[in-house]
């Protein structure tokens, strides 16, 4: 963990050398924690500057349309050509953690705004938007490799201490 | 009196008979006609394979949620994905696993397509229909429940079923019944809230809403990106509709992913319901009438019998 701690305090002076203006974004926390999924998995630290620069500063390419750069996907575009930065960019402020929760399920269809009824949860939103890119750019794409297992995730899993004794020869799914 | 013979009788009872059925079959396609359909209100479940990356979260949470045994396998080997069955099919449900997650590499694409199989909890179920001791219920909210202390085993469902979902508990030697997916209804979904694996997705590939809802979003996905999404909402009318309904990838048809698409859209019952409906009028009625006629028949060479005694 020490290791850990030494590198987000290395990256946080990194941050505060290079000049706070010339990089979008909120000053001083350019190292997020992703947490949403911290039942089953260590939390991800997001470097959002190293995110920054590999966009070339396209906000758009993750924020859709509340970056105040103007949205390339042609059903945003629709509506938001012109839409200025919102007052809070952040995934979760749009994004919320429990979809199906009574209430948000009620906003999400009764909302006039058609293509944001099938507005998929945080979790899903960071899957959904990461995972395309990663792939195309040969970023990590496996579970584990973003973010490690905890003792629950392993129990959940059937994994690691948990996992089954491997048989001679499996039979798994019945009939084969 | 003209003299009833056996022939005249037979005759009688048989346009008897004809015209009840008529009568009744009539009666049965003026159903027909406004078809059940489903609760108003139920709730269903839009599945978008495009967005299925194969991870298996939801085979754990379905595990985990329904008590289910020890996989064979833990739940984020991927190997699972190359097993086939005998005569190469890909996985099926089983008494251990309520939902399986298969692997299609489709020709011309990239990327293979994974599909999530469960039961897909039809409007006009044909496993509830087929069940001669009534085991199965149709929930209003959706969900295609079964009672396991009523089933005796016979495993008519399994055959019933267009999806070949309900699993058979062999290994119980004592009581072995039927085992499938009831779409968390116990846990979840009477509560108003989605099964396991809906909620368990790190993709959302699954939206949990009312199913007449859920159609109108899958019509309205499709024609906001025609060039993705195939023209086809699996499940909308297959089978009288289920509440589980699908949307693929334009190059992924729904035929080469392992989806029946001849399944037709006519609810099984439709098949049999009108010969159905003859059997017991053939069981309760027929007798009765046939020994009324026999005895009115016979009634003269009965008297003659007791006169001739006396």
């Amino acid at each position: 963990m020490g290791n850990k701690k030494r590198k987000l305090l290395g990256l946080a002076l990194v941050a505060a050398m290079v000049s706070p203006w010339s990089l979008p974004g909120p000053a001083g926390a350019e190292v997020f924690d992703l947490d949403s999924m911290k039942n089953l998995y260590e939390k991800v630290s997001f470097d959002h500057d190293m995110h920054i620069e590999i966009t070339g500063q396209n906000c758009t390419e993750c924020h859709h349309h509340t970056a105040g750069t103007p949205p390339t996907d042609a059903l945003c575009v629709t509506c938001h050509a012109n839409s200025p930065e919102a007052a809070d960019p952040s995934c979760k402020s749009c994004h919320v953690k429990d979809v199906f929760d009574a209430e948000n399920m009620k906003k999400t269809w009764d909302t006039p705004l058609l293509h944001h009824r099938n507005k998929p949860s945080l979790k899903a939103a960071y899957h959904q938007n990461c995972l395309g890119c990663h792939e195309q750019n040969g970023a990590p794409t496996g579970c584990t490799d973003c973010h490690a297992m905890t003792d629950a995730g392993e129990k959940f899993y059937n994994a690691g201490k948990y996992a089954p004794e491997t048989k001679a020869e499996s039979h798994g799914g019945g009939h084969h | 009196m003209k003299k009833i013979n056996r022939r005249s009788f037979l005759k009688g009872g048989l346009a008897g008979g004809v015209a009840a059925a008529a009568a009744v079959g009539a009666a049965k396609n003026a159903d027909a006609a406004g078809d059940f359909g489903g609760y108003p209100d139920s709730m269903g479940v839009l599945v978008d394979l495009t967005k299925c990356i194969g991870c298996r979260t939801c085979e754990a949470a379905c595990n985990k949620e329904q008590s289910l045994p020890m996989p064979d396998k833990p739940f984020n080997d991927m190997s699972v994905h190359e097993e086939h069955r005998h005569g190469g099919l890909p996985r099926r449900t089983t008494e251990k696993a309520y939902t399986v997650v298969n692997k299609y590499e489709v020709e011309g694409r990239e990327h293979p397509l994974f599909r999530k199989v469960q039961c897909n909890h039809c409007q006009e179920p044909a496993c509830l229909t087929s069940c001669f001791v009534n085991a199965y219920t149709k929930t209003p909210e959706g969900a295609v429940i079964y009672d396991p202390k009523v089933c005796v085993g016979c495993r008519t469902c399994m055959i019933a079923c267009p999806f070949y979902i309900p699993a058979y508990s062999f290994s119980s030697v004592i009581n072995p019944v039927v085992k499938k997916c009831i779409m968390c209804y116990d846990t979840r979904l009477k509560f108003g809230r989605p099964p396991a694996c809906v909620e368990s997705c790190p993709q959302q590939v699954m939206t949990f809403g009312k199913r007449k809802d859920l159609v109108e979003l899958a019509h309205r996905t499709i024609e906001s990106r025609p060039e993705k999404y195939a023209d086809h909402v699996y499940g909308e009318n297959e089978v009288g509709g289920t509440s589980w309904m699908y949307l693929t990838s334009v190059d992924a048809p729904f035929e080469e992913i392992g989806f029946d698409v001849h399944i037709g859209k006519q609810p099984i019952i439709n098949y049999v319901k009108e010969f159905l409906a003859i059997v017991p009028m053939v069981l309760t009625i027929w007798p009765a009438l046939f020994t009324g006629f026999h005895l009115l028949a016979t009634r003269k060479d009965a008297q003659k019998n007791e006169e001739s005694a006396s």
